[in-house]
């Protein structure tokens, strides 16, 4: 259950920029989570809920969005899209492939008032 | 495509609602080389009939020839624009598509929204950074040693400090969720062991790390061994500022635990394949798992040891005493 400390994090860092940015409620949630981040996406949901109540998101509306799996083949030379860390290539079955992106996770930003 | 009506692709609506703006002087070059200059009022749901009449439009050919004309007409015509160009809209809408989020919800104003761009896990990162600049400038080698429950982590360890307390200064971080059973028996070594109970936490995190470092009084030159909680999921993603994650799996477990947990062989440098002295006992297949853990990470090192039988014991002192060498040369040329 690491999403819960994960939403520990995500609710860290709306308090450390409700004091910069000066707000006192948050009503939505956009976080970017990659398909290879290990997060499970119903699991940060409901540790987000969880987390936030009684603090200045409590209520607040959690928005995911994924992004993809891409690694670089060194085989194929390109970019190609991975669902798994240890899928291989989809074009040429190398496992020699070094994930470059979708393993992000951002709050990216917040409806606050 | 228009990305404040959707014109070009005409989808996009509001609570089932066509977008509807009124545009005024208009000039568009299309992609084709064509370009028109109209002034009309028009819902953007392209397959138009304009029922309105008097455009004036300004054609530039292929050719390079042009012509303007002001005509009546009213028509409907298949009107294929292929809007990928970049036009400036200086007409007086709002356009709420570009604000931060490229995107806007009923309702919701825009300048209410506070861009933040941080990655969730920043605050254990930046713990875990002034933990590694610390360990640096001390020449300390720190290794997360990281397995599911029962691969004999503490076994292998209590033998590993056995093999280097002459002569080398080392101490240990345990983490457990309950007891200090683990510390009690690294402390019989000699060694000075720290438990960290994470009560219901389910690794460790660079906060408690940095904060036993300090209680540890740390030797300069030393090695630091850091056993996380027995959990093959969660400590992957936090770092805590080693140098290496070390990933211990036994020969008794699944040789598709790397298939199975692939986080966490992805983020170790090293793999341990312990109790290797079962494996005549074991239907084990240690290829497939050497193999299954290199599907995961191409990169990582794999040495099989057994803390019962001695085997791989020495080829893993070595590589700690490599790195211990390195950590003590770079603190001196960083020192400089």
């Amino acid at each position: 259950m690491h999403e819960m400390s994960l939403a520990e994090g995500v609710l860290q860092l709306i308090e450390d920029s409700a004091k910069t940015q000066n707000f006192s409620r948050v009503r939505t949630v956009w976080l970017e989570i990659g398909q290879l981040a290990g997060v499970e996406v119903e699991a940060m949901k409901f540790c987000f809920d969880a987390v936030v109540n009684d603090s200045i998101a409590q209520g607040a509306e959690l928005v995911i969005i994924e992004t993809p799996g891409q690694a670089w083949c060194l085989h194929c030379a390109e970019v190609v899209n991975v669902k798994a860390l240890y899928d291989a290539c989809p074009q040429c079955g190398s496992h020699q492939v070094q994930v470059t992106g979708g393993n992000e996770m951002r709050v990216k930003e917040l409806d606050v008032e | 495509m228009c990305n404040v009506c959707g014109c070009g692709a005409g989808e996009t609506t509001i609570d089932g609602k066509a977008v509807e703006h009124g545009h005024g002087g208009h000039f568009h070059v299309h992609a084709d080389g064509t370009a028109h200059d109209h002034d009309h009022s028009h819902n953007h749901a392209h397959d138009h009939e304009h029922a309105e009449a008097k455009h004036m439009h300004y054609h530039l050919h292929e050719d390079g020839s042009s012509h303007e004309h002001v005509h009546d007409h009213l028509h409907g015509h298949d009107h294929q624009h292929s809007h990928d160009h970049d036009h400036s809209h200086t007409h007086g809408t709002t356009h709420y598509g570009l604000g931060p989020a490229g995107a806007h919800a009923p309702g919701m104003s825009q300048s209410r929204m506070v861009k933040i761009e941080q990655d969730i896990l920043s605050k254990n990162d930046s713990y875990a950074n002034d933990n590694r600049s610390y360990l640096a400038e001390h020449g300390i080698f720190a290794l997360n040693l990281v397995s599911s429950p029962g691969s004999g982590k503490t076994t292998l360890l209590v033998k590993t400090i056995e093999a280097l307390n002459n002569g080398m200064k080392l101490a240990v971080i345990e983490g457990d969720q309950q007891t200090d059973n683990d510390a009690a028996r690294i402390r019989a070594t000699g060694a000075p062991a720290l438990q960290i109970n994470t009560g219901k936490g389910c690794h460790l995190d660079a906060f408690m790390v940095g904060k036993a470092m300090t209680q540890l009084a740390l030797n300069d030159d030393s090695l630091l061994l850091i056993e996380n909680v027995g959990n093959l999921v969660c400590p992957a993603s936090f770092d805590l500022g080693e140098a290496h994650k070390v990933a211990i799996l036994s020969v008794t477990e699944g040789e598709d635990k790397p298939l199975k947990y692939p986080d966490m062989f992805r983020a170790a440098d090293l793999m341990l394949l312990n109790k290797c002295d079962l494996l005549p006992y074991l239907t084990f297949d240690a290829e497939l798992a050497v193999a299954n853990a290199r599907r995961v990470n191409p990169d990582i090192q794999v040495i099989r040891t057994s803390a019962t039988s001695g085997e791989g014991m020495n080829e893993w002192l070595d590589w700690i005493k490599a790195g211990c060498s390195k950590a003590v040369s770079r603190k001196s040329i960083d020192g400089r």
